[in-house]
């Protein structure tokens, strides 16, 4: 049944995205700040990429770029060799905080982008908006507004209306942020039950190594800013994968040879601003007259 | 993989109750009841002069509510009275439909162009802070009739604070739900009408509801000033300025009160709408 309706909604096509020396910063000179210098990333199609990075690294600069939000000042950015010129419904965005339309059922909701478009119209929109929702277990709270549904629901449903689109990459941006443990951990499940059902290219973003580890194919850690790629592990626990997988010793090494990058990248962002406060705190204590 | 999301869906089923029993066995609704009585009560004791012939201050000086009561009998069947009410309740809604109808495209227009706020929006905040009333002796001199200058003085007052609700409400729709939308393939025009319209509808039924608060203050002074109709009643506010220069003090008092329930009626009417309009924020 669950294989049937994959075949049936699921679009089979899948993405490569090239970024090619990609850089973006911005202000004017005297405030200038670069975020992202000389990227190179390719994604490959099919696979869940996961970016990990310190906090504030540019990680949704880079989601930015890639969805079409933003553009690079120089580099191109490819996706199936083509150039990305703006937004479109090829490459969907799961937002950190809930994006859906407040003002729109959750069944309403997941229909807004092919009734816009109108590329799937009637019945077959109906059944498949149906199916889907279905599929994320929100079957019975199609007519409730996102407000009525909890955080986790509210996350399904995201992943709903984004699907519907068949993008032929999803872009997650630490879709999972602001939810309890619990359902993180419930979330993180169903999202890789649904990766490996799919197997649609995913580019998931996010600043927990567990939950990074437990999605991966491939583990991109990015550096401090201005952000570029510091190393790609290739996580080859095998799929399905289970939280189980987490404390065997294999997902073990994974995480501490990434927790050390990590460390080693947040340290010089943390490390720049605290020798600087300790160089005027020294230079405060020689002018005090003793 | 179902398994995982439908083990979270439990909800709970509501109790079913009739909305009158609903409406009934609300607190809030009786502590307003209660607050009214009370109220009604403190007065009528406190204006009876009986207290070995000193006033209680203030209230001591006004009419209780038992003749204030009486007065309101004897105007109930005046046909000035209930033509009052019906002129300024018109002039209301005349002022303030119209400031709907140019406010609110006026401060999208602000709120989603750059040039046209570059360019209306200086003259327009330096209109704002001039207080409607202001305006009376400079649109007495605009309009050919009275009737017109209070309509405009009206719609001023609402004018400006719907705008600046619907450019506020506007300006703070979540750029993610226009990204989203943008991703989805929507054209300028959809952004338009699916997102930012929507988005604004809380804001414009703020600015509603204010505005029609302004409206009614603006009517009644404006109605003072300019003089009253041809039929005897020229709208309440026009009432109470006769009242005091020739009627009674219950008179003005039964005035004001009618102003108090008209006002109310008014702003429950917007609420009634907003809350029809916009169902997602009538949860639980």
């Amino acid at each position: 049944m669950q294989t049937e309706t994959n075949t049936s909604i699921e679009n089979a096509e899948k993405a490569t995205i090239e970024m090619k020396s990609v850089s973006r910063g911005y202000g004017e000179k005297w405030d200038r700040e670069e975020v992202i210098t000389n990227f190179d990333l390719t994604v490959n199609p099919g696979e869940l990429t996961v970016l990990v990075g310190p906090s504030g690294c540019g990680k949704t600069t880079l989601v930015n770029l890639i969805a079409g939000f933003d553009f690079p000042e120089s580099g191109e950015i490819l996706i199936n060799g083509k150039p990305i010129t703006g937004p479109g419904h090829d490459r969907m965005v799961v937002f950190q905080e809930t994006a859906l339309m407040p003002w729109l059922t959750s069944y309403q909701n997941v229909v807004f982008g092919p009734k816009l478009r109108g590329d799937l119209t009637g019945q077959d929109l109906k059944k498949k908006a149906t199916d889907l929702l279905t599929k994320v277990g929100l079957s019975e709270f199609m007519d409730k507004y996102p407000l009525q549904l909890s955080g986790g629901m509210q996350r399904r449903c995201e992943l709903a209306r984004a699907m519907i689109n068949d993008p032929l990459l999803m872009i997650m941006d630490e879709p999972f942020r602001g939810l309890d443990a619990m359902s993180r951990e419930l979330m993180q499940e169903f999202f890789v039950r649904l990766f490996e059902d799919g197997g649609r290219t995913n580019l998931f973003v996010t600043s927990e190594i567990e939950e990074a580890i437990f999605l991966a194919d491939r583990l991109v850690v990015l550096s401090n800013r201005p952000t570029s790629v510091r190393k790609i592990i290739d996580i080859k626990l095998p799929r399905p994968r289970n939280f189980h997988q987490l404390t065997s010793s294999e997902a073990f090494d994974y995480k501490r040879e990434a927790m050390e990058l990590l460390h080693e990248e947040a340290l010089k962002g943390f490390g720049a601003a605290a020798g600087e406060s300790q160089k005027a705190f020294m230079e405060s204590l020689t002018k005090t007259p003793s | 993989m179902a398994d995982v999301a439908q083990s979270t869906n439990v909800g709970t089923v509501p109790v079913k109750r009739s909305k009158l029993m609903k409406k009934l066995q609300n607190k809030s609704l009786w502590r307003g009841v209660v607050a009214l009585v009370g109220f009604v009560l403190f007065w009528e004791v406190c204006s009876q002069k009986l207290y070995m012939g000193v006033d209680v201050p203030w209230i001591g000086k006004i009419p209780p509510p038992t003749e204030v009561y009486d007065e309101w009998k004897k105007i109930f069947f005046w046909p000035g009275y209930w033509e009052s009410f019906y002129l300024s309740t018109a002039r209301v809604f005349a002022g303030f439909a119209m400031a709907q109808l140019i406010g609110i495209p006026f401060g999208l227009l602000l709120a989603i162009n750059r040039y046209f706020r570059d360019i209306f929006f200086p003259p327009f905040e330096v209109l704002r802070p001039i207080p409607p009333l202001a305006w009376v002796p400079a649109s007495i001199v605009f309009w050919p009739t009275t009737e017109m200058s209070i309509a405009f003085v009206t719609f001023l007052g609402a004018f400006f604070t719907i705008v600046i609700n619907v450019l506020g409400g506007a300006r703070n729709i979540d750029v993610q739900y226009l990204r989203a939308a943008k991703s989805m393939g929507a054209t300028q025009w959809d952004l338009f009408t699916k997102v930012i319209l929507p988005g604004t509808l809380p804001s414009i039924f703020t600015g509603a509801a204010v505005g029609m608060g302004i409206t009614w203050e603006v009517v009644l002074a404006g109605e003072m000033l300019s003089g009253g109709g041809q039929q005897g009643g020229g709208g309440l506010g026009f009432f109470i300025w006769s009242s005091y220069m020739g009627g009674t003090v219950a008179q003005v008092i039964v005035g004001m009160i009618s102003i108090g329930i008209a006002g109310y009626l008014s702003s429950s009417f917007i609420r009634y709408i907003g809350v029809v309009s916009m169902p997602w924020r009538r949860l639980f």
